[in-house]
């Protein structure tokens, strides 16, 4: 009886229980259009796993979204909500662009100076923010959105300039210059069959491993959870509150930062005007809430959005429309929000089976 | 002279044009703000509203009745909101950007299964939401600008007026500003705090989505993806920028709805790029928040979890 009630302390099974349900969910949907749930499901499931090939695209898919499940982690364990991941991201991969189209240097160095930037960028993008929560008590989810969509444009706006612009009409910036791209060397892309392999993923992964540490190992996380955890108490300790608001919306923005870079640098090697938000920083938000806010737990999480983004993009061959997987995704941060009220139920029942 | 005044015409068009989707989902947004329910979910509910508004118009070709079908879809996500945040307590920020993901996702995924594509087809003019003065005067003179536009760009003057009198003039209002500020003393006094949150959040819902709609029905003529794009945040800003009042809100739609129109001019001469003015609802109204803090306030019970006693 214990054990079970262990099961029913942890927040992972809730999580795993809102997932089935967006699933189920989404069958109905998928069901009431007329598609065979399974058909559909059994393609997203052959999309990710039927050839070797098909999961190295799922890490790339994922390599980005990682980097936003961290930002977003990052920001919800310090106590502060960074709903504009959307837009450091943008403002990030800009950054990387501009630095990889209009800088020359070395390969490695190169692509290392690009990734610098976008982190530099996403910083100060937050930062910002920051410096109106703490300057003047705004609310950072306010300003936020409102940086989101002047990112959106200014993005627009720099796509459009001469600076940037490619040559010829399309509405896109120049391509990067080789020496930034973090492509893997040809040989290998040819092994792997994938012409999208990047360093992107193993970087997520050390930057996820970075921020447990940080978050978990050291006097700098233990100050910015304490603050996240209760900003009163932590000042009556001797901490500077508004300082570690800074550095945590601070170095939460670099994240999203970085994950544009590497999106960019990775896949995409320009950027295109936006007609609608590209959605990595929003993406983020459900790949932090999977995740428990876990930064390890980001990695596993990133992965699961990459390989639902990258196997709905093939749902289109068996008719079912890849919205689907909005809906599904919508349907899990739904569940694990409200799973507080699962959890209440379970333990209820479990309390009267054995009070009988 | 003649070609001064014709632009001036031109202009109030396109405000005219642009300000009823931002001004339906703001004025519904300060019922839901100032009842303490915080609501992201804006531009999937306007989103769901366009798709609904542009697909049944296509069956009843009657327009009015397709807007109004609209405003109901954006109503049925807010209540799925109401549930989530007021019954089951969930953050609502991240509430309402789960309704951003589903409002879109639905309306894409029901365009594609229903039509096959992801526009919808277009609509027959007769289909669409009447003009005030067909056919009365000369198409593009200055009055034919200005007074033949679509009758909901005046009605949403009306609904501003309503807004305010109910906020302010109504026990309802009362009520609902209420919540917003101290649910627990309200609840001492005998109000059904869930009930009025719930209301609150549903014509929310209804009016972006009667925003949404708007556009499918009178601004164009079909659904496509991104035809809302960023309004239900435009709608969010104007509702901070006027301090979640209804007559600030319109105010402040007026404001932005004219930055859209001067943009839609301009667009054609080059001058300045249209991606700049775009920026200027977010950039004035986090100007406005930085200048005039303290004076803007946000309701006390914003965002904040409320637990009926037992």
């Amino acid at each position: 009886m214990k054990k079970i009630k262990n099961i029913l302390e942890t927040n992972v099974l809730y999580t795993l229980i809102a997932i089935v349900i967006g699933f189920v969910i989404g069958a109905l949907f998928l069901a009431v259009a007329g598609i065979s749930p399974g058909a559909a499901y059994a393609k997203l499931i052959d999309g990710v796993f039927g050839r070797p090939k098909y999961l190295v695209w799922t890490m790339v898919y994922g390599s980005p979204l990682i980097f936003t499940g961290l930002s977003v982690a990052f920001s919800l364990r310090t106590g502060v909500f960074n709903i504009g991941a959307e837009g450091q991201f943008v403002v990030g991969s800009l950054a990387a662009c501009a630095v990889g189209i209009l800088v020359q240097a070395p390969p490695v160095i190169h692509a290392l100076l690009c990734i610098l930037a976008a982190a530099l960028a996403g910083f100060l993008w937050s930062y910002l923010v920051g410096l109106m929560k703490v300057k003047r008590g705004i609310h950072e989810v306010l300003s936020y959105i409102m940086f989101n969509w002047i990112a959106f444009y200014l993005s627009n706006y720099m796509v459009n300039t001469e600076l940037l612009h490619k040559e010829g009409d399309g509405e896109a910036t120049k391509n990067v210059l080789d020496s930034a791209r973090i492509l893997f060397p040809e040989g290998i892309l040819k092994v792997l069959d994938c012409s999208g392999a990047n360093w992107g993923f193993l970087l997520a992964i050390i930057t996820a491993v970075a921020m447990w540490i940080i978050i978990e190992k050291t006097t700098l996380g233990y100050r910015l959870k304490a603050v996240g955890f209760n900003k009163e108490a932590a000042k009556f300790g001797g901490i500077n509150a508004d300082k570690s608001i800074l550095t945590a919306l601070g170095i939460s923005g670099a994240l999203a930062g970085v994950g544009g870079a590497v999106q960019l640098l990775g896949m995409g090697a320009r950027i295109s005007q936006f007609a609608g938000q590209e959605g990595y920083g929003f993406q983020g938000i459900t790949v932090a809430l999977i995740a428990g806010s876990n930064p390890i737990g980001c990695i596993f999480s990133g992965i699961f959005y990459g390989a639902m983004k990258y196997g709905g993009s093939k749902l289109t061959m068996v008719g079912a429309p890849e919205e689907v997987i909005d809906i599904i995704m919508g349907c899990v941060i739904i569940f694990i929000a409200i799973s507080q009220v699962f959890k209440a139920l379970f333990k209820k029942t479990v309390k009267g089976k054995e009070s009988k | 002279m003649d070609g001064l005044i014709s632009n001036l015409g031109l202009l109030i068009n396109a405000t005219l044009v642009a300000t009823p989707p931002l001004l339906l989902a703001a004025l519904g947004s300060c019922f839901s703000e100032r009842s303490g329910v915080i609501n992201l979910g804006i531009e999937g509910m306007m989103t769901i509203g366009a798709f609904s508004g542009a697909a049944i118009g296509l069956v009843v070709g009657n327009g009015w009745i397709a807007w109004l079908c609209g405003g109901l879809a954006g109503g049925l996500m807010a209540l799925i909101h109401a549930v989530v945040c007021i019954q089951f307590h969930a953050d609502q920020t991240i509430a309402g950007t789960a309704i951003n993901f589903i409002g879109p996702g639905l309306a894409l995924f029901l365009s594609k299964a229903i039509f096959g594509s992801s526009d919808t087809p277009p609509l027959e003019t007769a289909y669409k939401l009447p003009r005030l003065f067909e056919g009365v005067f000369e198409s593009g003179s200055f009055l034919g600008n200005v007074l033949n536009v679509y009758s909901v760009a005046y009605l949403v003057f009306i609904f501003s007026g309503i807004a305010v009198f109910v906020f302010y003039k109504t026990k309802f209002g009362t009520h609902l500003r209420a919540v917003g500020e101290h649910p627990e003393a309200c609840e001492s006094l005998g109000i059904n705090v869930y009930l009025v949150r719930y209301i609150c959040v549903v014509i929310s819902g209804f009016m972006a989505g009667l925003g949404g709609a708007f556009v499918t029905l009178a601004t164009i003529n079909q659904f496509r993806p991104n035809v809302i794009v960023g309004q239900g945040f435009i709608a969010i800003a104007a509702v901070i920028f006027g301090k979640f009042s209804p007559g600030g809100a319109m105010k402040a739609c007026l404001l932005f709805g004219f930055c859209s129109g001067v943009k839609s001019i301009i667009t054609m001469s080059n001058i300045v790029s249209p991606n700049l003015i775009s920026m200027i609802p977010y950039v004035v109204t986090l100007a406005a928040l930085i200048l005039f803090v303290g004076r803007a306030h946000t309701p006390a019970a914003n965002g904040k979890i409320f637990e009926r006693s037992k």
